[in-house]
C-alpha cells in the first residue's frame, strides 16, 4: 500500500480521520442515516480494494474524497431509476388545450396563518420535514442540496451528473409539491 | 424574429422558483411580470412561494449548525471492517 510518491494511505487511520466528514456530507445528500452510513463504509472498502492503484499525486483524503463521490452519484443513479416508486403529483395539464394551465384540484388556494410570526413556529417546521420525507428520494435528494444545503446549480449538477434543466424541473416539481403538501396540512387546517 | 412572449402557468411557476434563487433571467422575470397581470392562481403561487422561501430559509440555517457525527461504537464497526479487509489480504 505504500509507494515511493509523496503521499500515502494509511487504513487504519481513515475511520479516525475521516468517517464523520464523510457521514455529514452523506447525511446532509440523503437524510437517511443509514444509507450515509452505507456510502461511507463502501467508501473504505473501495479504497481498501483500489489502494494499490493510489500513485500518490493527490492527498489520501483527495483520493478517498472522489471515491465516496462517484458512491454519491451512484447511488442517485439508483433512486432515479426506482420504478414503481410514486413520481410527484402533476400540477399542470401535460397536453391538450390546458396544456401548461394550473390542474384545478392542485391550484393554490387561499392560506390562513400564513404570516411571517406564525412561519417562525417549531411545529410547521416538523411538518415541514414531514413534507419533504414525503418527496420521491431524488427529488428530495436535489431540493435539500439546492433550497436546504444552499449549493450551487453548478455544484450540484456536476456532483450529480445531470442538466441545469433536469435541475430546475426536479425542483420545480418538488416546490409544487411541497407547496401543496403544506396547503393541505397545514395553511388550510 | 417573434419572441414568445405569452407564459403558460407552468412556465410562469417555474420562473417563479428560479426567482428565489435568484436564478431567473431578465427576460424570464419580464415575461412573469406579464403573466401575472392576468392569472390569479400564479399570483397566489408567486406570494406564497415567497412563503415557503422564507420557511426554507429558517429551516436551512438550523440544519446547517447541525453536526453530524458517528458514534463510537459505529466507528468501532467500521474499524473492525477495515481490518477484516486487511487481515483477509494478508
Amino acid at each position: 500500500m505504500s509507494n515511493t510518491k509523496e503521499h500515502k494511505l494509511a487504513p487504519n487511520t481513515w475511520v479516525d480521520r475521516y468517517a464523520d466528514y464523510l457521514y455529514s456530507y452523506a447525511i446532509v445528500r440523503v437524510n437517511d442515516s443509514e444509507v450515509a452510513k452505507d456510502l461511507v463504509q463502501e467508501t473504505f472498502f473501495a479504497g481498501f480494494k483500489s489502494a494499490k492503484k493510489f500513485l500518490g499525486k493527490s492527498t489520501e483524503k483527495t483520493w478517498l474524497v472522489s471515491i465516496f463521490k462517484r458512491k454519491v452519484v451512484d447511488h442517485y443513479r439508483k433512486i432515479n431509476s426506482n420504478k414503481g416508486k410514486a413520481e410527484v403529483r402533476m400540477n399542470f395539464y401535460e397536453s391538450g388545450e390546458h396544456e401548461g394551465n394550473w390542474i384545478e384540484e392542485r391550484a393554490p388556494q387561499s392560506w390562513k396563518n400564513s404570516s411571517d410570526s406564525a412561519i417562525e413556529n417549531e411545529e410547521l417546521k416538523v411538518q415541514l420535514e414531514q413534507c419533504i420525507n414525503s418527496l420521491p428520494d431524488k427529488y428530495a435528494m436535489v431540493f435539500r442540496m439546492k433550497t436546504i444545503q444552499e449549493f450551487e446549480t453548478e455544484e450540484i449538477c456536476k456532483e450529480l451528473q445531470i442538466s441545469t434543466s433536469n435541475l430546475w424541473v426536479m425542483i420545480h416539481r418538488a416546490r409544487t409539491q411541497l407547496r401543496k403538501c403544506m396547503e393541505e396540512h397545514w395553511f388550510r387546517v | 424574429m417573434k419572441m414568445k412572449f405569452k407564459m403558460t402557468c407552468d412556465e410562469a411557476s417555474t420562473v417563479c422558483d428560479k426567482s428565489q434563487y435568484q436564478e431567473a433571467s431578465f427576460w424570464e422575470r419580464i415575461k412573469l411580470t406579464f403573466h401575472l397581470l392576468n392569472c390569479n392562481l400564479c399570483t397566489l403561487y408567486v406570494d406564497q412561494n415567497r412563503k415557503m422561501t422564507h420557511l426554507f430559509k429558517m429551516k436551512s440555517s438550523a440544519c446547517k449548525n447541525e453536526n453530524f457525527c458517528l458514534t463510537t461504537k459505529e466507528k468501532e464497526v467500521l474499524h473492525k471492517m477495515i481490518q477484516d479487509q486487511s487481515d483477509s489480504i494478508e
